[in-house]
């Protein structure tokens, strides 16, 4: 199992998590400042392409911290399902960008340079800051006006990978590409517009665009973990639940959950549609195993008192989706034990009886075993049983519920 | 190091931390590597990036919440961080902000840049420098809060998380401030 990013509110208590986002944001900041980042000539002369620092920083950072996620990644240190990846919003997004850059280039900061420059006192960096804090006052006083530009054309967790449909690997190797092709334009634009000797800079950046080049194709050669290396990471532990029959809920369990407003129970009944559609649980979501791989970032997405319980008519199936959905670190997975067929034995009533003209005779695995003379969807007691109506039966639960991992707000959050 | 026989008073102290003299600015491909590594730990640690004006926006709402807190409550976009009972600072983003000020500040004491001092072209005074500063400034947090994220916190964090929408915030960013560089010559030339 990937052990990173920690799952930091489990080891620490509050304290020690705010300190270790301190000691990020201390670092962030000397790095920002040693780079120039605190003097907005420095700033506003990449605009003039007369000292492209701030461009080369940038770009540089980017294709570093790239290659190091994704090379964590590929190695299984790193899980990226875990990490925040900015859902797109894409026009807001480009609107809001346009607006920042005319910012940038009137106000000679934005807003993490501003804060090293006020750090180091210097008075327009403070009146940028100053005129930031402004900026955000109008914006939540305004932008309840235009909510559906402001929640509109969103895509949640898109990638370039899945935009491109590319590879990870060709992907980061493309961006490293970009980000030299323009750092050799920029050293050429400054030989001319800021009358700088290219030619003096250190050689060492050579080497370095060298091993970025070699760490993208490195990165193509291994490639990003599939699903089936990640369930082999956890093979050993998730196997022993499921053999231990440790994540199997019984009906009564479901249905006390289904009572329990305090979670967000979401049921994915993986069956064939047409077996959905004789029978299903209300409120059972319609989900087909091989849509399972697209919802994935959905459901790691969702709050944290989230709790998934997969059905199929027996079982053999309804273990397959968990396996996979558990390889891809979506917490709180169960699964329903005995299936449907199971559901169906213990909660049909008069009503279900009557249209049922018995079972197969030797029903196949994880086939519906009732020969039902209706399709009965969820319009029947037995897809939303009482619990006065029923018998209590005792029980051990099986569900715990586990803190989640992934952040589920971030960036400028 | 220069090897200091009498103790010095406390002011002298001061003044000699404050008054070091000024060293040269990183190599930019060195900056932007250790810039890298720290956004890399970022997300490798704690899952999440970096970021600067989530912090500034917080610490907006609870100024709001302490001047206003009934008007926080009817707002949609100010209950989500600082509605009813919520402390607006109560949040990693904040620590990540006030690091980049102490940060910034260990950087520039040591290498003798914290200095009192205005920056700008040549063409403008002091005063319309800081004007303009305050104007661009209100713009980009704005542009900041609508694109959820500003340069930190959408371009170089979901740059290198490779997230389509902020690669296209990020060359909207650059985008706009090459296509204005023209009209605010004046500024900086």
């Amino acid at each position: 199992m990937t052990t990173f990013p920690l799952p930091l509110n489990v080891i620490f208590l509050k304290v020690g998590v705010y300190a270790i986002y301190l000691i990020i944001g201390i670092a962030f900041g000397y790095v920002l400042e040693s780079s120039g980042f605190n003097k907005s000539t420095i700033l506003a002369k990449q605009f003039y392409f007369k000292d492209l620092t701030v461009f080369k920083v940038f770009f540089t950072a980017i294709v570093a911290g790239m290659l190091l996620i994704f090379g964590a990644a590929a190695f299984g240190l790193l899980d990226y399902n875990l990490i925040w990846v900015n859902p797109t919003y894409l026009w807001s997004g480009i609107v809001g960008g346009l607006v920042m850059g005319v910012g940038f280039i009137i106000g000679g900061f934005c807003p993490g340079t501003s804060l090293t420059a006020l750090a180091t006192l210097k008075v327009d960096g403070i009146f940028f800051v100053a005129g930031g804090l402004f900026g955000i006052f109008v914006f939540s006083e305004t932008i309840d006006e235009a909510p559906h530009f402001f929640n509109g054309s969103y895509f949640g967790r898109l990638t370039l990978m899945d935009l491109f449909d590319l590879p990870t690997g060709v992907v980061a190797l493309l961006v490293t590409l970009m980000a030299l092709f323009m750092f050799w334009g920029g050293e050429k634009l400054e030989d001319i517009y800021g009358g700088k000797d290219s030619s003096k800079a250190p050689k060492g950046r050579y080497i370095g665009a060298g091993v970025a080049v070699l760490g993208a194709i490195g990165l193509i050669a291994i490639g990003q973990p599939t699903n089936a290396d990640r369930w082999n990471w956890i093979a050993d532990e998730r196997q022993a639940q499921l053999d231990n029959r440790e994540v199997q809920i019984v009906p009564e369990e479901l249905l006390h959950t289904m009572h329990d407003s305090k979670l967000n129970l979401v049921m994915l009944d993986v069956r064939e549609e047409k077996d959905y559609n004789l029978f299903h649980i209300t409120d059972a979501d319609h989900v087909l195993p091989e849509e399972i791989p697209g919802m994935i970032n959905e459901f790691i997405a969702l709050p944290a008192n989230s709790l998934f319980v997969i059905m199929s008519n027996d079982e053999t199936r309804a273990t397959e989706v968990w396996k996979y959905m558990v390889a891809e670190s979506v917490p709180n997975v169960y699964i329903l034990e005995g299936g449907l067929n199971n559901w169906v034995d213990i909660y049909a009533t008069p009503y279900e009886n009557e249209y049922c003209a018995g079972e197969k005779e030797s029903p196949a695995d994880d086939e519906f075993k009732y020969l039902l003379t209706s399709a009965l969807g969820d319009h029947c007691p037995a897809a939303y049983p009482h619990l006065e109506d029923h018998e209590h039966v005792e029980y051990e639960p099986k569900i715990k519920m586990e803190l989640k991992r992934a952040p589920s707000a971030g960036g400028c959050g | 190091m220069t090897t200091v026989t009498e103790t010095p008073s406390k002011e002298t102290f001061i003044k000699r931390l404050f008054n070091r003299p000024a060293k040269e600015y990183w190599n930019a491909y060195t900056g932007g590597t250790l810039l890298g590594i720290v956004l890399f730990l970022s997300y490798f640690i704690t899952g999440n990036g970096l970021g600067a004006s989530g912090g500034l926006s917080r610490f907006v709402a609870f100024i709001e919440d302490i001047v206003a807190p009934g008007h926080v409550d009817r707002v949609p976009y100010l209950i989500k961080v600082a509605g009813g009972e919520l402390n607006a600072l109560d949040n990693w983003i904040v620590m990540v902000a006030i690091g980049a000020i102490v940060g910034g500040f260990i950087s520039g004491l040591r290498n003798g840049r914290v200095k009192w001092e205005t920056n700008r072209g040549p063409q403008i005074t002091d005063k319309q420098r800081w004007f303009w500063a305050f104007v661009g400034g209100t713009l980009f947090t704005y542009g900041a809060r609508l694109a959820r994220g500003c340069t930190s916190g959408q371009a170089l964090s979901g740059g290198a998380t490779l997230s389509a929408g902020s690669w296209a915030t990020m060359f909207a960013i650059f985008g706009g401030a090459y296509l204005f560089a023209y009209t605010f010559r004046k500024l900086w030339n």
